[in-house]
């Protein structure tokens, strides 16, 4: 797509129309942001939210968070959390999408239609029916378990950790999977067919074709969709905390946005949850550092 | 892509698959809008209906009676409404500037907009909440707003720019040769081009504001300010009087409904959207 070059005009015209904006980024992120920094060198608990002035600790915040070993725990368990949900969801999502290039077109509308609508449902609400499917005295899960013969009956899916995450990356999955498939899918449909039937010709297996021929097409999709993935599956906070606040147990469940919630809001340690915050931030700038870069090149381009 | 062939064993592999993840797509929203037409007494674990013959709108009357969920909605609805609108409006100035002018400071407001997209909302809501606090703004419609704004703002002009560069300016200067000033071209011209593009961002924007969980959660700590989705967990979890699935489900489709309608009106847009600047609440 070849765009115009912009005229380049010495008018202050462009910057004012970009001050608003800019100006309300400045207000709701920029100024929270520094405040944070600061917040994070402070002593800030519940006698400071009563008017006692905030005490300088220098880093005394992050070496408290640091040296203790429940952050690394919620750390580590949010990092594997968010690679299994990101390694599944591509795998799956990838996989549905290939499958639909096989598929007659009926099935495949069909199939684009559920995950449609899939992906409309707001978080909230899927949240809530996922819980009413796995509840332990109405859920149809163990209603059709216990049926089927396994004592399911009053099983509680939410009390023990491992179960826990279970649940929440069957919900993650199924909520995220559509995206991957709708944006692979859409690459998939651009491999020029006559190449894909040349490799046939020269002998190319099925193997072969999808590895030397559709992947390197849709690679560069697929690197940016893994890394979204990646960034959103790191943040997973809704999900969490209403299955927390269903199952009872937190501790044993942080993840690093739960837990910041918990130290700050919940427990008033601000200058503690706001060291976390900013911990929260490096490790989503290190990572978006690539997506940031791929977008900046096709903006050049 | 093999439209033509007659089916084989892959096809019909692929077919029952595809039925396969039809089903498991489909039924939690399925179970969702059934189970919120049964009574009470037949949402029970041991004799399921798995049709829901017989329903009954007496869940949608207890919710839509409740204040609980009226208050909620009118809080939602002002909080996504004005975010809509003050996001639109600003996004689109700054849109057109990115768009149709080359000026100091413009990759540089670019990368900040990708930037900031990809920030979490828990990265930043411990010191939001103090900012808030100390104006008097939590528990405030206009609080809340102003967070929203900034939080859909980088994607609004994101995508509107998308729109804009997508006018050829061709058209605005055939205008200006026939006598109209840049400003009457732009208006009289570009605008009404540009109608769909603002309407697809707006639903855009109404989707993100009406979702959105944890920001509502932090900033409106009161029950009575509570927004739909903070209040429809609060709703769930209320179990003292036993847990009513039958309203509760009515009410999560209720919040459903406008999302689903708006979100098939733009998902065309967002597919080819989503992969150049993307975000996802």
């Amino acid at each position: 797509m070849a765009r115009r070059q912009p005229a380049v005009r010495r008018t202050p015209l462009p910057i004012g129309l970009v001050l608003p904006a800019a100006a309300l980024l400045a207000l709701a992120l920029g100024y929270p942001l520094g405040r944070q920094v600061v917040l994070s060198l402070q002593e800030f608990g519940l006698a400071q939210q009563f008017g006692r002035p905030p005490e300088w600790v220098g880093l005394g915040n992050y070496r408290e968070l640091v040296g203790d070993s429940y952050l690394w725990t919620v750390v580590g368990r949010t990092v594997a959390f968010c690679f299994v949900n990101a390694a599944l969801t591509m795998g799956i999502g990838v996989g549905i999408a290939l499958l639909m290039t096989r598929m007659s077109r009926w099935v495949r509308i069909a199939v684009q239609s559920g995950l449609l609508l899939t992906w409309a449902t707001p978080v909230v609400a899927a949240m809530i029916v996922w819980q009413f499917l796995f509840d332990t005295d109405y859920g149809v899960v163990n209603a059709v378990l216990t049926g089927l013969g396994w004592d399911y009956d009053g099983h509680s899916w939410l009390i023990e950790p491992m179960s826990f995450f279970t649940i929440a990356t069957m919900i993650v999955v199924w909520m995220s999977v559509p995206f991957v498939v709708f944006t692979t899918y859409a690459a998939l449909t651009q491999v020029p067919d006559d190449v894909v039937e040349a490799a046939e010709i020269d002998g190319a297996g099925a193997w072969q074709r999808f590895v030397h021929v559709v992947l390197p097409t849709v690679r560069p999709v697929l690197l940016v969709v893994l890394l979204l993935q990646i960034i959103w599956d790191l943040r997973v906070f809704t999900q969490i905390y209403t299955l927390q606040k269903a199952g009872g147990i937190t501790r044993d469940t942080n993840l690093l946005g739960t837990y910041i919630y918990t130290l700050g809001i919940k427990g008033g340690d601000f200058g503690t949850a706001a060291a976390a915050a900013m911990f929260m931030l490096v490790l989503t700038v290190i990572l978006t550092a690539p997506y940031v870069r791929v977008m900046l090149r096709q903006e050049e381009d | 892509m093999s439209a033509r062939r007659t089916p084989t064993p892959a096809r019909l592999v692929a077919n029952a698959a595809g039925l396969v993840i039809l089903v498991v797509s489909i039924f939690p929203v399925y179970w969702m809008i059934s189970r919120s037409f049964l009574p009470r007494n037949r949402i029970k674990s041991d004799e399921q209906a798995w049709l829901p013959t017989d329903g009954t709108l007496a869940n949608y009357d207890r919710i839509l009676e409740g204040e609980g969920f009226r208050n909620a909605l009118v809080t939602s609805l002002s909080v996504t409404l004005m975010t809509v609108g003050v996001a639109l409006l600003f996004a689109f100035l700054a849109a057109v500037a990115v768009s149709r002018f080359r000026f100091r400071g413009r990759r540089s407001f670019i990368l900040t907009l990708l930037v900031i997209q990809m920030i979490p909302a828990e990265g930043l809501f411990i010191s939001q909440y103090k900012m808030l606090e100390g104006v008097s703004l939590l528990n405030s419609v206009f609080g809340l707003t102003l967070v929203y704004v900034a939080s859909v703002l980088p994607f609004t002009v994101w995508t509107l720019r998308g729109f804009v560069d997508g006018v050829p300016r061709e058209l605005e200067e055939a205008a200006m040769m026939d006598g109209c000033s840049r400003v009457q071209a732009f208006f009289t011209v570009t605008l009404p081009l540009l109608a769909p593009g603002l309407v697809a961002t707006g639903l855009f924007g109404f989707i993100q504001a009406w979702n959105e969980f944890t920001l509502a959660l932090v900033v409106m700590t009161e029950p009575a300010k509570e927004t739909l989705p903070v209040w429809l967990v609060g709703f769930s979890e209320s179990r003292s009087r036993g847990v009513d699935w039958g309203a509760i489900m009515a009410a999560s489709t209720l919040i459903t409904i406008p999302v689903i309608v708006f979100f098939l009106i733009v998902q065309r847009r967002m597919v080819s959207g989503l992969t150049a600047g993307a975000v996802k609440g």
